[in-house]
């Protein structure tokens, strides 16, 4: 098979993975930048995916890898989930910038 | 005969699991009084420790994802020391809780994470462990549940660890694509130095450095331990350090050894950066917690000096110190934890006159912070003599002078404390508090260890035997 695909997609996930970082950075809304960490685990899903089934297919080392990704996130996404609920109660706000009480 | 390996190799694990399944079943039962559940969890996690002085075997399992050997048990049973000496510590917070079963799960199994993070001999085992040590540690640090500051705490400490974990993720996917291996063993024998893998090196190393907080990755440090509850807070600075410490030489000495004329100097400059600004922000800290924080983060400078030598030495002392640091900074964490607890004072102004009251405490107090500042009755001294041999070894001297001035330094901010404590006039000086048995033994036992850990050679001599080297 020919390795000619594997660079497009390479530069999608990478694309991927720094549009997620620019996003986790810039937004300020807490949820937003749980979705921005959820863009760069994925983006990251997309390289294990695209060097199994490109480079190594004969072992599914890379698809496994990217099961417990997903898995894992999910776990990450369901507690960082309630500690904001938690916060929205004593905040009353998602906004990181009102989250700031504790500075250097 | 897979059986037999089975559980003769996975012991530590399994007796963590099933501490867990005990705890879930107590949780079941009817309810007890906190005393009482205090007491079995304090025995069960006796047990837990004892456990791990018996003879282990050495070997892999699950197609060698999984291996352990005499270090890693080593590693392992210092672990869980630590945790056994929180745990009698927070007694007198945790007796008054509500959810005191869920707080030991929680860290149970932040526990188990990290022992399969020692463990691990495949990538996809190491993040597996490496997540499942930090994902609880975030709910526990919220467990204030009403404290404006905790949930705050454990946001930073969930966004930040997440936010490394893909970092790290991104490296190991790189590492994959060019390598074509996960099994860490094998990695590097593929190593060259093809600038993808370079930068999959580069990535690893941050992710790293953010779970051990070194320099330029160290903001979220001292805000989650001021905001996280203190039993959380010591969990954090001594046993997911050490943990993460742990499985970081193993994998730089194991995996990246082909690459190591390159993270030498990742190293040097991020040790110098990291003792650097983690003693100048030590200085003006108020909150006590605050100020451990970056003591914590100073001493971490410390250790990367000591595994750049990248020697036998390093790792041995590393685990040297990484012991003695266990005692040092629990002991002080124990007194912090039982001020806290019985009165709500954290500041370091809340400890002038503390002598005055508490003459015992005062004095935990100080020999840990001598211990922490390197003090030369008091192991820290050894501790830190051994590192920076071990990081002498590359013949880089002005690393060690830089260290040295930084070691003056930070006697300072110890000492300010020691002051504060001793010398400082205050009119409403800390009543006298009195001291629950569990927290006695905890203070004993780590006092115990500071002092005679730097005597006792056969305990160097017995790290140095077993230690891994390049």
């Amino acid at each position: 098979m020919s390795e000619s695909p594997l660079i497009p997609i390479l530069i999608v996930s990478t694309a991927l993975f720094f549009i997620g970082m620019f996003g986790l950075f810039t937004r300020r809304n807490m949820i937003t930048m749980l979705m921005a960490i959820e863009l760069m685990l994925n983006s990251v899903n997309i390289n294990f995916v695209a060097f199994n089934k490109y480079l190594f297919p004969d072992k599914l080392n890379g698809l496994f890898f990217t099961l417990f990704i997903i898995a894992i996130a999910a776990a990450e996404a369901a507690v960082a989930i309630a500690i904001i609920i938690n916060l929205y109660r004593s905040h009353t706000s998602i906004d990181v910038e009102d989250a700031s009480e504790m500075k250097f | 005969m897979m059986i037999n390996n089975f559980f003769l190799l996975l012991r530590q694990e399994l007796v963590i699991t099933a501490i867990i399944f005990i705890l879930l079943f107590i949780k079941l039962g009817k309810d007890k009084s906190n005393e009482s559940l205090l007491h079995i969890i304090n025995v069960l996690l006796f047990i837990n420790l004892l456990i791990g002085f018996f003879p282990m075997m050495e070997g892999g399992l699950f197609n060698s994802m999984f291996a352990t050997n005499k270090l890693v048990v080593l590693e392992k049973n210092i672990l869980n020391f630590a945790f056994w000496i929180i745990s009698l510590q927070s007694y007198s917070w945790l007796k008054t809780h509500k959810h005191v079963i869920e707080f030991y799960i929680l860290l149970l199994s932040s526990l188990l994470g990290m022992f399969f993070l020692l463990s691990s001999d495949h990538l996809l085992m190491f993040y597996v462990g490496l997540e499942m040590s930090t994902i609880p540690l975030a709910a526990a640090a919220n467990f204030d549940l009403t404290k404006r500051q905790s949930s705050e705490a454990a946001l930073k400490l969930i966004i930040s660890s997440a936010f490394s974990s893909s970092l790290l993720l991104l490296g190991i996917s790189f590492l994959y694509g060019t390598t074509g291996t996960l099994i860490l063993s094998d990695i590097g024998s593929h190593l060259s130095y093809n600038p993808l893998q370079i930068f999959a090196f580069i990535l690893f190393i941050s992710g790293f450095a953010f779970k051990i907080s070194a320099v330029p990755f160290h903001l979220w440090t001292a805000d989650v331990y001021e905001g996280a509850p203190i039993a959380v807070t010591a969990f954090l600075s001594v046993l997911s350090k050490s943990a993460v410490l742990f499985a970081f030489i193993s994998i730089l000495y194991k995996a990246f050894a082909s690459l190591s004329s390159m993270w030498y100097l990742v190293l040097i400059v991020l040790s110098m950066a990291t003792i650097v600004i983690g003693n100048l922000f030590a200085l003006r800290q108020e909150n006590m917690k605050r100020f451990l924080a970056f003591s914590s983060i100073a001493q971490v400078g410390f250790i990367l000096i000591g595994i750049s030598g990248s020697s036998h030495q390093g790792s041995s002392s590393l685990i040297y110190f990484i012991l003695i640091y266990v005692f040092s900074n629990l002991a002080a964490f124990g007194v912090l934890s039982l001020v806290s607890a019985l009165t709500g004072k954290e500041s370091i102004q809340d400890f002038k006159g503390f002598y005055k009251n508490n003459p015992t405490l005062s004095w935990v107090l100080t020999i840990a912070l001598f211990s922490l500042a390197g003090v030369p009755p008091t192991a820290g001294f050894f501790g830190k003599l051994f590192l920076l041999m071990a990081g002498a070894a590359k013949g880089n001297y002005w690393i060690i002078a830089i260290a040295a001035l930084n070691m003056v330094i930070s006697f300072y901010y110890y000492l300010r404390v020691v002051k504060a404590i001793f010398m400082d006039e205050n009119d409403q000086p800390i009543e006298k508090l009195s001291i629950p048995i569990y927290p006695k033994i905890a203070m004993f036992i780590c006092i115990a260890g500071i002092i005679l850990t730097g005597f006792l050679t056969v305990v160097y001599d017995y790290i140095n035997s077993l230690s891994i080297s390049l």
